[in-house]
């Protein structure tokens, strides 16, 4: 687009301009974003390699990065399938309350990560709603695995939806009316014609996702507990190993966490590229 | 269009309706519902009590302090970083590009303590900064820092489509004119600008208010001078004290709900002012 067309000399800014805002741009994201990034692996590995190690192999940590995967693996595939059915739903029909409904979907993203913990405490705590109900069955799901991935599922849940709804909007119906009418079910429909097109950007709203949900702390902080080795999320167990000074192994486990962060970015590059190639072939076609 | 989605409905209405709505009340409503059921338990003074003790108000001047501290300074920094991106080219912009998302990409608690040890009093910046008279760990300072962290991508992404789909007829218009480069870019780059601009700054504000993970390990956590609210609700709850915590929770909802509704009303007046234009 606007990097393919040259621009004319009255819309350059003058020399000084261009070297000033440009120094004061790569200062900022030098101090801010760079700097930290590299500071995780400088402080992981400041004790070499045997310790960051140790760090990593230790029983504790092991059962938070198991926790972590578990949850994640529960919490994405569900807001997966309601992000798509979302989607579906609000860029294919027109019904009443539609409006509504797009701005509740977003709700999750207004809530601070601690209300989000605490919703569920009011709900399933000790002193909660259905607290004696559950005691009184002996199901726990406060400072117990379904609270962590009942929080993390509240804070991802809008990921998904939120990408597919404008790309969703912006593709329209003509190839899955041309499905429906040539006599495809709705199943075939969706896996062959709607599927395929809205791909890259579901993996785009997936990968923003799981992203949120492995490194989830405020919510999860709140409904965890922190249970060493039973509720200790990866973020919490940071938390734990920085709290008792034990620097180098907190930035051991953190450098896991920073690790999944830049595939995330890269991963993410990958699909908004393919994704707006997509969205340019189509619209030359 | 609506009449030719009649004619041959599209299968799955009744499906996705149920998963959606089914869900949503499962996940969020009906929780959310718990944290309205909560505060009803308290009558109007006794609300009032929980939200208005020194400890709250002095927790709130921090959180929104801080957050709009943050804010203004994204404000600044984050539409210049989208200028530099969409319209220079030098070597590794798109790796540039990239790393503005980190904020989204890194957990908060990660950025939390590596922040902290990058400003503590013996770190890289902070041993710095201190001889230089500022200290910034453990103090709002810190808090501010993490906040400019976990918002600057809301800034920068909220202003960069604009600038991309900025037509040049009207720069080149306004250069062809006389004016200098400066003034193009005050008066007519900068207007069409502000209501990204304003956007992405609610956007980070409403971020930046519930913010919890990147900023306990920076902020000292010292009632009345650098304890967040967030953290507030997290000690009342450890003190049994849920509806103290629920009351505080409330507010913040509230807040990050008028600054949601604002971006809303802003949208609308720039999509009314802009078919008047046209007209």
């Amino acid at each position: 687009m606007s990097a393919a067309r040259k621009p004319s000399s009255a819309l350059r800014d003058p020399r000084w301009l261009r070297w000033s805002l440009l120094g004061v741009a790569l200062l900022f994201v030098g101090l801010f974003l760079v700097l930290p990034l590299l500071a995780v692996f400088g402080y992981a590995f400041e004790k070499g390699w045997g310790v960051y190690r140790a760090a990593l192999v230790d029983e504790d940590a092991r059962a938070a990065i198991r926790l972590t995967l578990l949850v994640a693996a529960i919490a994405v595939p569900a807001n997966t399938i309601f992000g798509v059915a979302a989607a579906w739903l609000v860029t294919r029909y027109s019904f009443r309350g539609k409006g509504l409904l797009v701005s509740l979907i977003d709700l999750p993203f207004a809530v601070s990560p601690v209300v989000a913990g605490l919703v569920y405490v009011l709900l399933f705590g000790a002193q909660g709603l259905l607290g004696p109900w559950l005691a009184a069955h002996d199901i726990k799901i406060i400072f117990a695995v379904p609270g962590i991935v009942l929080a993390t599922t509240f804070v991802t849940f809008p990921f998904v939806a939120r990408e597919l709804i404008p790309l969703m909007q912006a593709q329209g119906s003509d190839q899955e009316q041309a499905a429906i009418t040539l006599g495809a079910s709705g199943w075939s429909m969706f896996w062959r014609v709607t599927l395929p097109k809205i791909g890259w950007g579901l993996l785009y709203g997936v990968i923003l996702c799981n992203a949120r949900a492995i490194g989830e702390f405020g919510a999860v902080s709140v409904v965890s507990g922190h249970v060493r080795g039973l509720t200790n999320t990866m973020p919490l167990h940071v938390e734990i190993l920085y709290n008792e000074y034990n620097g180098t192994a907190a930035f051991a486990v953190a450098s896991l966490l920073a690790l999944i962060a830049l595939l995330t970015l890269l991963l993410k590059q990958v699909a908004g590229w393919r994704m707006h190639r997509e969205a340019a072939t189509e619209d030359a076609a | 269009m609506r009449r030719h989605w009649r004619r041959h409905a599209l299968p799955g209405f009744g499906l996705t309706m149920g998963l959606c709505l089914s869900y949503l009340f499962l996940i969020v409503l009906i929780p959310l519902a718990a944290l309205a059921l909560k505060s009803a338990t308290l009558n109007p003074a006794q609300f009032w009590q929980a939200v208005a003790t020194p400890r709250a108000l002095a927790s709130y001047r921090v959180t929104f302090g801080c957050a709009a501290l943050a804010g203004a300074i994204n404000l600044v920094l984050g539409p210049l970083l989208a200028w530099v991106l969409v319209r220079y080219r030098f070597p590794g912009r798109k790796l540039v590009d990239a790393l503005v998302d980190l904020p989204f990409a890194l957990p908060t608690a990660v950025a939390g303590i590596t922040l902290t040890a990058l400003y503590a009093s013996n770190g890289p910046l902070g041993r710095w900064l201190e001889a230089a008279g500022w200290k910034v760990a453990y103090t709002p300072s810190g808090i501010t820092i993490a906040l400019v962290f976990v918002s600057l991508p809301f800034l920068v992404r909220s202003v960069q489509p604009v600038l991309e789909q900025l037509e040049p007829d009207v720069e080149e218009a306004a250069a062809t004119l006389g004016a200098g480069r400066l003034t193009t870019i005050r008066r007519v780059i900068l207007p069409t600008l502000w209501p990204a601009i304003l956007t992405g700054f609610a956007l980070a504000f409403a971020r930046a208010i519930g913010e919890y993970g990147s900023v306990i390990f920076i902020a000292g956590n010292m009632p009345m001078v650098s304890e967040i609210s967030p953290l507030l609700i997290v000690s009342k709850l450890d003190q049994h004290d849920d509806a103290g915590a629920t009351a505080i929770a409330v507010v913040l909802l509230l807040v990050s709900f008028l600054a949601l509704a604002a971006i809303n009303l802003l949208q609308l007046w720039t999509v009314r002012r802009r078919s008047t234009e046209a007209r």
